[in-house]
């Protein structure tokens, strides 16, 4: 599979085989954080930041990994370097945006087990991507969790002024919305032309 | 391994149940949500995935309680994370090693337990300050509870989407599948509907025993 061309690797993460919404990845912070457009861009961005320094790492890691055949290690080594990333991101954040640090919240911490991240790692070393390929796979998959997101944000913030049966409020209405979302998405099948 | 001693609440009923019902991880917490959409397409996928869940859940859950004095405050997360990818990597490799076919179906998902905000949490929450064995039983509840919910996403998906339970045709040959309910939006679509059945049923319980709700 390492032939995608770069437009095809970022257009199929972006749209067709969206994250969130095609592989359901990263659903947690996508049903915490969606309340609020102004919480999910930074958000957004935070995570693809995160992506491409995890990507950025396990090419490297994989490299040494195989190299020492101690591919038995990879899942541990590359849960260590997300973890470190994230507490990097943290600390920026906190010093740069204390505001935005605590609009965050436990989310902040949590990317650490946001499975979108690690799945850019194991997704770029089962497919054996090249540097080039691993980069563009992470932005796309950050770019569209990041447009799932501020999506998911603004259909929330308008519904927040509509009149919703009380028993649907809540987690059921976010759910039945991606789920819109998500046959909305369905629509980019074979763009990009990489199926 | 010490016996729970009289003054802290030792293992009752409830230490199991909490994750079966009162905190089911599927339906009220909503925790571990990646792996419950993803590979809950058939009702055996629910399962397996259900009880790898409930292994790495137990095995990281006694490990960290035994090891809950020794490890210091501020490094905490990253040792359990460690510990719980230590497992995955076992579960991984076991189930790759018996069944190729099941490995495929639940393909990267398997490794992606590490990241299933339901261990993580129970081994900050429950596991870091309780003996082992209450949170083996405690995390023994919650797998179930996972399992309980995996189940029934996957045995309504496959119902709806493919006409069938484990394989097994249900309706007759002029049933007409409805193939959205086995694509990414009917995993949304199904637990929006779970989800909103259990808040019916609350709802009637709350109406009924008065001021018991949650």
């Amino acid at each position: 599979m390492g032939h995608e061309s770069l437009s095809q690797i970022f257009i199929g993460t972006l749209l067709t085989n969206n994250f969130v919404l095609a592989m359901f990845l990263g659903l947690c912070p996508f049903l915490g954080v969606s309340g609020r457009l102004s919480t999910a861009v930074p958000m957004g961005a935070a995570t693809t930041f995160v992506m491409l320094v995890a990507s950025l790492c396990a090419y490297a890691l994989n490299l040494l990994l195989s190299y020492f055949n101690l591919e038995f290690l990879r899942l541990i080594s590359y849960i260590v370097v997300i973890a470190s990333a994230v507490q990097l991101v943290e600390m920026v954040m906190k010093k740069y945006s204390p505001a935005l640090f605590r609009a965050l919240g436990i989310f902040l911490p949590l990317i650490t087990t946001n499975c979108a991240v690690l799945a850019v790692a194991l997704f770029q070393t089962a497919r054996e991507y090249n540097f080039s390929q691993s980069l563009v796979f992470a932005l796309g998959g950050g770019a569209g969790f990041t447009l799932a997101l501020v999506l998911m944000a603004s259909l929330r913030e308008r519904l927040q002024l509509a009149n919703v049966p009380v028993l649907v409020q809540g987690t059921a209405l976010s759910l039945i919305l991606a789920g819109l979302l998500s046959l909305t998405f369905m629509g980019f099948a074979g763009l990009g032309g990489g199926e | 391994m010490s016996l729970p001693n009289p003054a802290d609440e030792g293992i009752t009923f409830d230490t199991f149940m909490e994750g079966v019902w009162r905190q089911n991880p599927v339906f009220v917490m909503v925790l571990g949500m990646c792996p419950v959409m993803a590979v809950t397409v058939s009702a055996i996928n629910g399962i397996s995935m259900g009880i790898a869940t409930t292994f790495v859940l137990t095995c990281s859950c006694f490990l960290v309680s035994l090891l809950r004095k020794l490890v210091p405050k501020e490094v905490r997360i990253a040792t359990y994370i460690v510990i719980i990818a230590t497992f995955v990597t076992l579960v991984d490799y076991l189930i790759q090693a018996g069944s190729l076919a099941l490995y495929e179906a639940l393909g990267a998902f398997i490794q992606l337990i590490v990241v299933n905000c339901i261990i993580l949490g129970r081994a900050e929450a429950h596991a870091s300050r309780n003996p082992p064995l209450k949170a083996v039983v405690n995390a023994l509840g919650m797998g179930l509870g996972f399992t309980i919910g995996l189940f029934a996403l996957g045995g309504t998906r496959e119902i709806l989407g493919a006409g069938k339970l484990f394989g097994i045709s249900l309706f007759g040959e002029h049933f007409q599948p409805w193939v959205v309910m086995v694509l990414p939006p009917g995993g949304f679509f199904v637990l929006g509907g779970w989800l909103l059945l259990f808040a019916l049923f609350r709802g009637k319980a709350a109406e009924g025993g008065h001021t018991h709700g949650a």
